[in-house]
Order: structure tokens, then sequence, then C-alpha cells
């Protein structure tokens, strides 16, 4: 008996007591912080009180959990139609920390934290990095992008808390990264999925490869990535790769996060209260199916989020997780309503795209897409860069690799599209978010 | 008796092989002789180099994605009808050649054709068998006057 309670031991954060639950006492939290963070909103947030107000709502009328359907969605561009402060609910002298995430369009956005927001914050990302399997003996190397992007300090924090000797290397300089995972003996890396797959790439130029590495474990986050592109890593560069999930406007990272059985991604809904909606009609969907992620944040002060629309499609995954968390878990985001691509009429999503060429047997996943419009028709264009297992000697089997890859992407996305085979380290290597569709077609307009 | 090549994948774009040509000289490698393939979208450089293993690490370090493939020199008589006489040996053996090219060899009366055969180590034996003379790579290298 000794042995099986040393393994939970070292398998189970204290810290992650709160993962494990009953789900009666879990929705007894849920309900009594639902109703003080929307107390709190109404009382410090015009905006909240005003939609409120127009349902003819009071915070008394949540009175169980289900009565969050009735509550008003918050979204993304009331955050920058109050820029920059006008959905704060705690004073300027309560507030410990801003960040501010990049718009691409328009003004960006601001949150807010009071110092127990950065509590609650940093407790979510060590319950994230536990439930990875990550432990105080690991090495972290935390290349997620330090500064008003909440990726860097978010890990930092965690990792700290854990007890794992952090390096906060922040994005960027790929040599020396390769250098620093080498020479400390790193045994976890966290950063998005595609710069992992870059400095992967960059140790092979180097004469290295990775699986030769202490490395062991991957976090990553902040942009979709698919099944098949972590099978591809995993094989490539013998780690185990984890998904995390969060965003900025409701803490960063540390909404969710997978476990060792990887059947999805728990939401630490203690704190994040999760609901699955239609995109169109805005009411919630059956369990297991897809829909948008919408969160609520039960304890934030600074800046409280009422059914904030993520954007993110997701879906409720059925059924109790093997690992005994009792968390609802999500499906991997792949894409997001906002990646969404309309070509000719039909929905694209680059993750379509990606794992049809994946699937292509020996295909790595750097690839852009192109999208122009010639005489008023959509046109899309998927550039791939050539690698070693695509590249024969002869035009002949070039352009069988072209053709397969046209067919791969016409049968998952339904739409005949051109492949192009472009030199390799052509396309523009990202040391954040992978820049994967270039939008010609308003330009041309 | 067979000979490295080293092929190079290119976009058919002005300028690409500029560069390649630049990194085997700054790494003191000798293109022997080369030919261009090359299709409306894309180009594959094939290269016969001094040093293929040193030219492969060199390109290959710049981010250039290359193929090695095993091909064959043969003497060819220069007159006319010596190409016609030694192809009509191949094709009845069913040896299928994917493509082939030529090669300046210093002598008067021989030429020099580079040959990518689907089977290069039939084709060898057969072309030996018919008193063909298939030239190594060292004198391959050699032969090419400076």
């Amino acid at each position: 008996m000794i042995g099986v309670s040393e393994a939970i031991a070292a398998r189970y954060h204290p810290a992650s007591a709160p993962d494990f639950v009953p789900a009666r006492h879990l929705k007894e939290l849920q309900l009594a912080r639902l109703q003080a963070v929307v107390q709190r909103a109404w009382e410090h947030v015009p905006l909240f009180r005003n939609r409120m107000d127009e349902r003819g709502m009071a915070p008394g009328d949540v009175r169980a959990l289900e009565d969050i359907a009735r509550l008003p969605f918050t979204v993304k561009t009331d955050l920058r139609d109050t820029y920059p402060f006008g959905l704060f609910a705690s004073p300027m002298s309560e507030i410990v920390r801003l960040h501010v995430s990049s718009g691409t369009t328009g003004k960006p956005i601001v949150v807010a934290y009071t110092k127990a927001d950065v509590d609650v914050w940093t407790s979510v990302m060590l319950r994230t990095l536990a439930s990875c399997g990550v432990t105080h003996g690991d090495i972290v190397q935390n290349a997620y992008g330090y500064g008003l992007f909440t990726g860097g300090l978010g890990a930092h924090y965690g990792a700290e808390a854990l007890g794992a000797t952090v390096i906060p290397i922040s994005g960027g300089n790929t040599d020396r990264q390769l250098m620093i995972m080498r020479d400390f003996k790193v045994t976890v890396f966290c950063s998005t999925p595609s710069y992992f797959t870059h400095l992967a790439d960059r140790a092979e130029q180097l004469g290295f490869r990775m699986r030769d590495l202490s490395l062991r474990v991957g976090v990553f986050g902040a942009e979709p990535w698919s099944e098949s592109m972590r099978r591809h890593m995993e094989s490539d560069t013998g780690i185990q790769a984890f998904d995390i999930y969060g965003l900025s406007e409701i803490t960063g990272p540390g909404v969710g996060s997978e476990c060792p059985w990887r059947t999805g991604l728990h939401v630490f809904e203690d704190h994040f209260y999760p609901e699955i909606v239609d995109p169109l009609t805005q009411e919630p969907v059956a369990e297991g199916v897809e829909g948008e992620l919408v969160l609520t944040t039960l304890s934030k002060m600074a800046m409280p989020m009422i059914r904030y629309r993520t954007r993110d499609i997701t879906a409720f995954v059925p059924g109790e997780c093997p690992c005994g968390r009792t968390l609802r878990r999500i499906r991997r985001v792949g894409r997001r309503s906002d990646d969404m691509m309309i070509i000719r009429g039909i929905n694209v999503f680059p993750s379509q795209v990606e794992s049809a060429l994946l699937d292509v047997e020996g295909t790595m996943p750097h690839y852009q897409i192109i999208l122009t419009r010639e005489k008023g028709l959509d046109q899309m264009e998927v550039q791939v860069e050539v690698t070693p297992e695509i590249f024969g000697d002869t035009v002949g089997a070039l352009e069988e690799m072209n053709q397969k890859l046209v067919y791969a992407i016409e049968r998952t996305v339904g739409l005949r599209v051109a492949v192009r085979l472009v030199m390799p380290h052509t396309i523009a290597r990202s040391e954040g978010k992978a820049k994967r569709v270039i939008d010609r077609r308003n330009v041309e307009e | 008796m067979k000979i490295h090549q080293l092929s190079l994948f290119l976009e058919n774009q002005p300028g690409q092989i500029v560069e390649p040509c630049r990194i085997l000289a700054r790494a003191g490698i000798d293109i022997r002789t080369l030919t261009l393939a090359d299709t409306q979208r894309f180009g594959i450089l094939r290269l016969i180099l001094s040093d293929w293993e040193a030219g492969a690490k060199a390109l290959h370090d710049a981010g250039y994605v290359t193929n090695v493939t095993e091909v064959v020199a043969v003497e060819v008589p220069d007159r006319p009808g010596g190409l016609a006489g030694l192809l009509e040996l191949l094709s009845p053996a069913g040896l299928n050649i994917e493509y082939m090219y030529a090669f300046t060899s210093g002598r008067a009366d021989q030429a020099v054709m580079i040959f990518r055969f689907n089977d290069p180590d039939r084709a060898i034996e057969l072309l030996q068998k018919s008193g063909i003379n298939v030239v190594g790579s060292v004198e391959v290298y050699q032969r090419i006057p400076k």
C-alpha cells in the first residue's frame, strides 16, 4: 500500500486537490462564486449593469447554476469599446498588473489583475503544469513571450510556484534556445507548438537531435494545433506533448489543461465556468456537440468576465476521465470561429489543411495559405515547403507529390485548391503564434 | 562504377541558381557538370561535383533540400550514330532511362553521357559486356580539362 500512495504522491501535487473535488461540491462552489461575481460586476461595471437592466434582471435572479444561460454575453468588441479601463471592477490602487493583448485591427485590449487574481492565475498554472506531469525536479525553459503577452509570466509564476527551476528565456533567438536546452539539460519546454517545430528543425540543421537531449515534456498552447501534428512532434523529438488552453481576457494560460490521459482538456471550472453554445443561435448545445466555448470568471476581482464568447470551437467530452479529475473536459481547440475562411462560400479552417498535409506521408507542417480573388472568384493557394521526404530526384515524382497534396486537401476541405511546393525555410517562421493565412482578397478589390 | 549526383529543389524564379553555386564556390567545390530540369513552377538542379559529400553538407547547412542519386557515366563514340548504337543495346533489355545529359570529356573521339537508369547495376553489367566503357567517379573528375 505504501507503494501505491507514493506513486500517487509523485503524480499528484497537493495544489491539484481542487481538480478532484466531487462534482456536487464543485457545483455548490460554482453557484456561490457565480452569485458573488455577478453581484460584483453589476455594482462596478456600468456596461454589465446596463445589459442586465435591459433584460430586467438583477443579481438576485441567479438562483441556480442553470440561470447563467439568462445572463448577457460579453464579446471581444466590448473590451475594445471600453478601452482602456472601462470593464475594471477594482480601483487602480488594488490592481497590481496590466496586460495588453495585441489587436490586429483597431485598439488593443487591456486586462487587469488584483493581487488575489495573480494568486489564482498562479494556482491554475501550477495545476496545469502538474497535470502535464511537471514536478519540482524539472528544469523548465519558458519560451512563451514575456511582457505584455500573458503567456510568459503566466507559465513562469506557475512553474516557480511548483518549485521547478525556471529559465525565463522568452521567445526568439533560436540558436541560444537550443544551446541552453542542451547545456542546462532542460526537461520541460513551454512555447507555441509551431515555435517548437521550428526549434526541432533548427536542431537538425545544427547537427543534433532533440531526442538525444534531456527534454521529456512540451507544454504547448496559444494557438490551435492538430492531433497529427502532435504525433509527428512526439515521434520526431521523443517528448510528450501536452496541450494547454487559455486566453488573456479570462486570465491568460491556465484556463484548461490536458492530463496524462490526454483525452481532452480539463477546464479549471472552480474558477472558470464553461458553457458551449451554438455560435449562431447562441443556445447551449448538447454534450459532445461542437459549439463556441463561453467562459465566466468565477473568482476574478479586477475584471470579471460574464459569459465571455471565446470564438474557440470545441465540445464537452462526455464521460469521466480515467485520471480521476472531476473537472469537465473540452476537446482540443482545433480552430477558432475567427480563423474560419469562407472560400467560394465554403467554410475552411487552417487546421483542416494542416491535417490533410500531415496525412500525406512525411509532410512536415510548414505551410501557408494565400487567399486571392481573381475575376471575382476566391482562389486559395497552399504553399508547402519541400522536405527531404517529399523531394524525389525526378520531375515526375515531385509532380506526383504535388498532386497527392491537392487531392488530400480536396478530400478534407471539399474544395479544389492550388498547391505550390516552395523552397525550404522560405515561409516566415514565427516566434509566437504562426501566421498561417495571408488574405489578400480585400487588398485587391 | 556508379557516380553520385546531387539534386536540388529550386523554385522557378529568376536568380534561384546563383545562391547554391555561390555556396559551393565558398566551400571550394568544383561543379563538373550540371543540368536543369524545369517545369512551370519548379526546377531540379542536378550536379556532378568534385566532392559530393562536402557539397551535400554545404547545401544542407544552408537550408537546401538535396537528394543524392546514383547515376552512370558512359563513354559514347563522338560520331554520327554513336549514341543511337548505345541506346539500341538498352531497350531490348528493358532498361529505362529516366533522364540523361552530356558531359565534356576533353577527348575528340569520345563523349561522356550521364544516365539515370531505373536499374543502374544491370545497366552497367550490360554495357560492360557489350564492350562499352563505363567511367568511374575518379576518372570522371580527372578527365575534364581544368
